[in-house]
């Protein structure tokens, strides 16, 4: 049998969480030895190309782009993973929640203080993903398994929580790895 | 004084006569959560965090004294489960991004939700639009952190007893509002006790935000009621 599969993504994040990740220090050595990583930023793999045991998102979803990733890892991926504040609530970019689309649009692409006149139009190129009417936590767009929070999750909780995954065993998530900030 | 004799699942209490059930478990070492119910405060109950069932009623422990004989059933699961379901619902009912709040590690409802593990709410987030009202001197206002315990209406108020905050509507539309004539008024020290008096971060003192690090905050290391559980078997 060979070694349990993860994948990673990061929504609509900052990357921090996948840092927090990389902060486990020299137990880097032992991940690499236990797992073997699939579709993720870290070894730059866009595509799925087997089915993934463990998939951990980092983000929340405000385009159709993020949308469309993480449905695919819903497809692709046994167990599914909210990573951090963003996944689990949205987190900072959700702070446009109470705000109309259009005013947001507005404020970054028209009437924003360092926008060059003549430059004045909000960006619709068909390529773009198209933006999201709020930021959706994961688990309001599919179904999640399981919730690591903080801003970003620690990198022991991380630890824990991927070891205890694919080791099948319960995670010991003691009262210091939980915090939401 | 006669002594009340009761039971909080099962363990022999004492308290005294006319004391409410939460104040005479935290005398006998037991913690029952709180978060609309400040000391020294006219309890409220209006968070419905305490509830307790005696002889299968449910009544808020913050408001209901304890009588003689009382069976008082505090973390029966399905209780727990039920004040678990409530944080969740205060946190989806309003806007709490715990990141970016300076209240974050001191926060009574972040505490309680750590104390209960909530890893995420089982409600979906209702974003509601909130104002933030940063006009007085010493204070900011932020109702996206409200959760209508009404601790500052009952608690904060001028030196000649006239109340600072007040709510205004009903039911879920509830708001605070403060009295900015007065609220201009108040001292550096009254100002900090507000903010102590608001178990959220939507009273805040200006300019003093993110004082205390990471790893030193009130929740940091110890769930909220430990201190009050240390005096078990006392």
């Amino acid at each position: 049998m060979g070694k349990p599969v993860i994948a990673t993504a990061s929504l609509a994040g900052c990357f921090g969480c996948h840092m927090s990740l990389l902060d486990i220090d020299e137990r880097i050595l032992k991940l690499v030895e236990i797992v073997e990583f699939n579709k993720s930023p870290i070894d730059d793999i866009k595509k799925f190309t087997k089915p993934v045991d463990v998939g951990l998102i980092e983000g929340g979803c405000c385009n159709s782009e993020n949308v469309e990733v993480l449905r695919s890892f819903r497809k692709n991926c046994k167990v599914l993973v909210s990573v951090g504040e963003c996944a689990i609530m949205g987190g900072l970019p959700a702070l446009r929640n109470s705000i109309p689309l259009k005013e947001c649009l507005d404020e970054a692409y028209l009437n924003g203080p360092s926008i060059e006149p003549g430059e004045r139009i909000i960006p619709n190129d068909e390529e773009l993903p198209i933006i999201l009417d709020k930021v959706y936590p994961c688990h309001e767009v599919v179904k999640i398994d399981a919730f690591l929070p903080g801003c970003p999750p620690s990198a022991d909780l991380i630890w824990e929580a991927v070891t205890a995954l694919v080791e099948g065993r319960p995670a010991n998530l003691s009262y210091d790895l939980i915090k939401f900030d | 004084m006669t002594e009340i004799r009761f039971t909080i699942d099962g363990r022999a209490c004492t308290a005294k006569p006319g004391q409410t059930i939460v104040d005479a478990a935290k005398a006998n070492g037991v913690y029952i959560p709180v978060l609309c119910n400040y000391e020294g405060l006219k309890p409220a109950g209006s968070c419905r965090i305490c509830t307790v069932r005696v002889a299968g009623r449910y009544m808020a422990a913050c408001t209901q004294p304890v009588t003689e004989g009382m069976a008082v059933e505090n973390t029966a699961p399905d209780l727990e489960d039920m004040r678990r379901s409530l944080i969740e619902m205060l946190f989806v009912e309003g806007n709490h991004l715990c990141p970016s709040c300076e209240k974050s590690g001191n926060c009574e409802l972040q505490g309680l939700a750590y104390r209960y593990r909530m890893l995420s709410p089982r409600f979906p987030y209702l974003w509601p639009v909130r104002t933030v009202d940063a006009t007085v001197p010493l204070l900011m206002l932020d109702r996206n952190r409200c959760v209508q315990c009404l601790r500052c209406v009952r608690g904060v108020t001028a030196r000649d007893g006239r109340k600072i905050f007040a709510s205004v509507e009903r039911g879920a539309r509830v708001t605070i509002e403060v009295d900015k004539k007065l609220a201009a008024r108040l001292s550096e020290e009254e100002a900090r006790r507000a903010m102590d008096i608001c178990p959220v971060g939507a009273i805040l003192r200006k300019e003093k935000g993110f004082a205390l690090p990471i790893g030193k905050r009130k929740f940091d290391h110890a769930p909220i009621g430990s201190d009050i559980e240390k005096g078990i078997g006392r």
